[in-house]
């Protein structure tokens, strides 16, 4: 599996890793979301294949509630790309691994 | 994955995964095809009260749990994989086709790919999409902690969800557009029995407005009064629309809403192919059905496989 590729995201390094050269894709979740876990795979699968490339990350909104206030999230799963600490575009709702692609190649 | 397989049971909700089962217990040759994780809209769903053998409920989520479990225990084999295309114009040789361009054959298909919320398609609903708009309780209520939102629908699922919303928000109001709900009584009696429950009975949701998230909600009463009520959310909760895309629609027959029609053996029109839960034309979508339909599924697949032997 290529779950230990996934970055687990905390508030106090979260804009440490978005500033960071490489472009971050953020997976806002929480245990008790179902969309969210079925997204799940979708995320391990993508940072295998972008590993080097994007920083795949997740980010529990139970632990960490300063980051999703910041950015108005009111739903998950909600995913934003980041480029530059700047968010480049975001989707919210469990959408399809072509859809996810197409959202990171924004970055490009 | 392999190129071919006896049986491609296509969709993991409740329909999919009783189906595996089956297909996994009749040592079939055999894939259950998710794009995500194992159970479809289930996994929207805060309680299930109404499931045989549960007769304290579950979360959605566990169901799927245990239901995904059981159907592994008896090594049921299931790949991540979107299929975008159902090929069924050679019916000897059902062809699928992936996103990530390959393909995979089968003799036969069971089809579980279940629906999807709709959408009120009013203007406001896309643009706060995910600021004040939602379509799942279960995963958003939280965000809502003393707040005011209202729920649009009247069905089990919308009332159900608005009981739930009432453990974060203050006040929750039901908009439906008739003068009395679909839900089932029990749940009906609930929600009339929370304080936190207010009804706006024979209106329609217009337009949803707000600048960095929802606002307020245009309304419109039946005999045309315009009105309007300030939430800071809004849950649509008004039915489902199938998942039947890439679908051979004519070929099977599909219902003017696209839904997919199937006999008592849970045939469709095309031989070898099945179709189960959600995705079928049909009054009733509870989870119990689905799962029926799939175990069905399997017994006719299997009955198609000896055939063509």
């Amino acid at each position: 599996m290529a779950n230990d590729k996934v970055l687990q995201l905390n508030d106090a390094e979260f804009d440490s890793v978005v500033k960071s050269a490489q472009p971050t894709l953020v997976d806002f979740w929480a245990p008790w979301c179902g969309p969210c876990k079925a997204i799940g795979p979708v995320i391990e699968d993508l940072a295998g294949e972008y590993e080097g490339k994007v920083t795949i990350a997740k980010m529990n909104v139970d632990d960490n509630p300063a980051t999703p206030g910041k950015f108005g999230i009111r739903a998950i799963p909600t995913l934003i790309l980041f480029k530059d600490g700047q968010v480049v575009d975001q989707i919210t709702g469990s959408v399809g691994k072509s859809q996810l692609v197409a959202l990171i190649n924004k970055a490009k | 994955m392999k190129d071919h397989y006896e049986l491609v049971i296509l969709g993991g909700g409740p329909a999919g995964l009783s189906a595996g089962l089956y297909a996994a217990r009749a040592r079939l040759d055999h894939v259950m095809l998710e794009k995500g994780a194992p159970g479809g809209q289930v996994l929207l769903t805060d309680w299930v009260d109404n499931y045989p053998g549960f007769p304290e409920g579950l979360t959605g989520f566990d169901l799927v749990e245990r239901m995904t479990q059981h159907a592994k225990r008896f090594d049921l084999n299931t790949e991540l994989a979107c299929v975008t295309e159902v090929d069924l114009s050679n019916v000897k040789r059902k062809v699928l086709r992936l996103e990530d361009g390959g393909t995979v054959t089968c003799d036969s298909l069971i089809i579980c790919t279940g629906a999807s919320a709709n959408s009120l398609n009013v203007p406001g609903e896309r643009e706060l999409r995910g600021k004040g708009v939602s379509y799942c309780g279960t995963c958003d209520a939280p965000f809502y902690r003393n707040m005011h939102v209202a729920v649009v629908g009247g069905g089990n699922t919308a009332i159900q969800e608005a009981e739930y919303l009432t453990k974060f928000a203050d006040k929750v109001t039901v908009i439906h557009r008739r003068d009395s709900l679909r839900a089932t009584k029990i749940i009906q009696e609930i929600a009339f029995a929370n304080k936190k429950i207010e009804f706006l009975w024979n209106k329609r949701v217009t337009s949803i407005e707000g600048q960095t998230g929802v606002e307020r909600l245009q309304l419109v009463d039946n005999d045309g009064t315009p009105s309007v009520l300030d939430v800071q959310g809004v849950f649509v909760l008004i039915g489902v629309t199938p998942n039947n895309a890439g679908l051979p629609l004519q070929l099977l027959q599909a219902d003017k809403w696209g839904f997919i029609p199937i006999d008592g053996e849970s045939r469709t029109t095309v031989p070898g192919v099945m179709a189960a839960g959600d995705i079928c034309s049909k009054d009733v979508r509870q989870i119990v059905n689905a799962a029926g339909e799939g175990a069905v599924a399997v017994l006719a697949a299997e009955k198609y496989l000896q055939s063509l032997k």
